[in-house]
């Protein structure tokens, strides 16, 4: 049943490419070796050479230079670092006062819960119906305590993007570091820190049809940042732990395989997704209809729950996800569709498709009539929508 | 199939048996809301002579559990008297469906409880209820033992999760042994103002979580 499978919940994971698993194979079986100061054994300088040209790579696809890029175990780590890094930096020095969004993902939602826990103050913005941040709250939010904003660069349910230029001039004006979790947006969206004024940016292989368990954070140089797991003293004695060479050999060869062709093929699909799932009856689009994700269409239907659609698609060979509180692990509703002022019920009949290299534009069809189907059904048995 | 449903359940959740709505019926009720992500429509039909359920109807709004708890009942209770019905637990919904996984059981409380809440709706259309009860801890107890402990499936009595039930003036105080940050503090104090609130003598349900 595999092969008629369509995968459209690629904001969770991707398909690996066969080319990324051929480039990191040697890094298992041949040059296994980790990676060594000059002064040790040739497998050992292979591999640092290795992982030298693997953070080139990425570094390279954000404006970066390579000192500036940090290997981790993902984007939860990445952003971990970011935030708990910069309060260890600061916290005793400068202030205990940090900004994020409503709407973030759990890595940076919980590690600033945590920080508030450690006495840290947190200030949560508000956003928009669209999903975007209020700039004049951002502005007042900050004060002299304030030490780092973090703000998103697309948001992981509704794909909405935020106006990066924008923030990181406000938290540059303000000498506030500026941290962006990028992991949904990294390559679909154009990211040049040489342009855009942000300190710290969270990226990951694995949803780029890279490897799991492998992501970065780049860094800009001078931004204060403490190391908080300690160990040895790889990546510049910011993240201690045997790095990861097959995973940063797939991670690089991942970022060259992105094309802005490949961008826009899905964008086409998205938005012929979103023509065909707003003509079901009671059912609108979460998110902004321009500035989103070109990967993402989210939308919600009355009077029927998500975790009922979302198997009721897999019975049909359809992997989809859902914001419903039935399906997730707290079982408690989408936060975003919340944040961006929706009731429960819109987030319980909310369900996100995600598109990725191995999706074809005839799947979108096929998704659109299984799911407007299932819907008619769902309706048929539920005691809300009728008279 | 790797799901965490039995076949049971996903035979139910695929057909359900008896959906749609009684438009004469003797008595209804409707459990949950949309806020909470489920909820569920009871419709009955009673022979008056013997009190028998001749026919009862479901509708659903809610994850396969709640709509397979929701066919289950209704096939349960047709053709039982109304004693009988009233006696159906969520525990046998449940073993009738081959068991539900310990995070969706509150689903098949509320499915339960909407037949128990329809064959009630009934007795007091006809004359059958006796007194109200005041309400006592007792009385909060026996309600708290269908409010679910999601990570065990089992009733927060039984966990142990409840620490001290306090009712004075109409308000129904909870105390919980369980931290304000806990995974499912959110959903378990919104179980318990939906099992308690209704009740007809209590104005307010104050739920506290341990620091």
């Amino acid at each position: 049943m595999f092969g008629e499978f369509v995968y459209l919940d690629n904001a969770a994971a991707t398909r690996l490419d066969g080319r990324v698993l051929e480039a990191m194979k040697p890094y298992f079986l041949e040059t296994y070796a980790v990676a060594t100061s000059q002064f040790g054994y040739s497998l050992g300088i292979e591999a640092r050479d290795v992982l030298d040209a693997a953070r080139a790579t990425i570094a390279r696809a954000l404006g970066a230079v390579p000192e500036e890029f940090i290997f981790t175990s993902g984007s939860t780590e990445s952003s971990n670092m970011a935030l708990k890094g910069v309060a260890m930096a600061l916290g005793g020095k400068k202030g205990r006062h940090i900004v994020v969004s409503r709407i973030e993902d759990f890595p940076v939602l919980h590690s600033a819960r945590a920080l508030e826990k450690q006495g840290f103050q947190v200030t949560y913005l508000d956003v928009d119906e669209y999903g975007r941040l209020d700039l004049d709250q951002l502005r007042e939010a900050i004060t002299p305590q304030t030490i780092l904003v973090s703000a998103q660069a697309a948001n992981q349910e509704i794909g909405t993007l935020q106006d990066l230029a924008a923030i990181g001039a406000i938290c540059r004006e303000r000498g506030v570091l500026f941290h962006t979790d990028a992991t949904h947006s990294f390559l679909r969206v154009p990211l040049d820190v040489r342009e855009v004024p942000v300190d710290l940016v969270t990226v990951t292989a694995h949803l780029i049809h890279g490897p799991k368990g492998v992501g970065g954070l780049y860094v800009r140089q001078g931004t204060p940042l403490a190391k908080w797991m300690d160990g040895g003293f790889q990546e510049f004695n910011l993240r201690a732990g045997s790095e990861n060479i097959p995973g940063a050999v797939g991670f690089a060869r991942a970022v060259e395989l992105v094309t802005p062709e490949e961008t826009a093929r899905l964008q086409e699909m998205r938005d012929r997704l979103i023509e065909r799932l707003l003509r079901i009856p009671h059912s609108r689009l979460n998110g902004h209809p321009t500035l989103r994700l070109p990967h993402n269409a989210n939308v919600s239907f009355r009077f029927v729950e998500g975790e009922s659609i979302l198997l009721h698609l897999d019975m049909r060979g359809f992997a989809v996800s859902t914001g419903s509180a039935c399906f997730s692990r707290s079982l408690e509703a989408s936060h975003v569709i919340l944040g961006i002022g929706g009731n429960h019920e819109r987030a319980h009949g909310s369900v996100r498709f995600t598109f990725g290299r191995f999706n074809q534009a005839e799947d979108m069809d096929a998704v659109a009539d299984a799911i407007s189907d299932v819907i008619e059904n769902l309706r048929a048995i539920s005691p809300l929508g009728k008279e | 199939m790797p799901l965490p449903y039995s076949e049971i359940v996903m035979e139910h959740f695929r057909h359900p048996r008896n959906v749609g709505r009684i438009e004469d019926a003797d008595a209804k009720s409707i459990e949950g809301s949309p806020a909470c992500g489920d909820m569920v429509a009871v419709y009955l039909k009673v022979d008056p002579e013997d009190l028998r359920l001749t026919d009862v109807k479901f509708e659903s709004y809610g994850c396969a559990s709640n709509i397979a708890t929701g066919s289950i009942i209704t096939e349960l209770a047709k053709g039982k008297t109304l004693e009988e019905a009233k006696a159906i637990t969520w525990k046998q919904a449940s073993e009738a469906l081959g068991g539900l996984p310990p995070i969706k059981t509150h689903c098949s409380v509320l499915a339960v409880d909407g037949l128990q809440a329809a064959i009630q709706n009934y007795e007091e259309r006809h004359g059958l209820v006796k007194e109200r009860v005041p309400t006592t801890v007792e009385v909060v107890r026996k309600r708290l033992k269908r409010v679910m402990n999601p990570l065990t499936g089992l009733d927060l009595v039984r966990t142990k999760l409840v620490k001290d039930i306090e009712v004075s003036d109409g308000t129904v105080r909870v105390e919980l042994d369980l931290p304000s940050d806990h995974q499912f503090a959110a959903n378990i104090q919104e179980e318990i103002m939906e099992k308690i609130e209704p009740l007809w003598d209590v104005d307010k349900v104050v739920v506290e979580f341990t620091e």
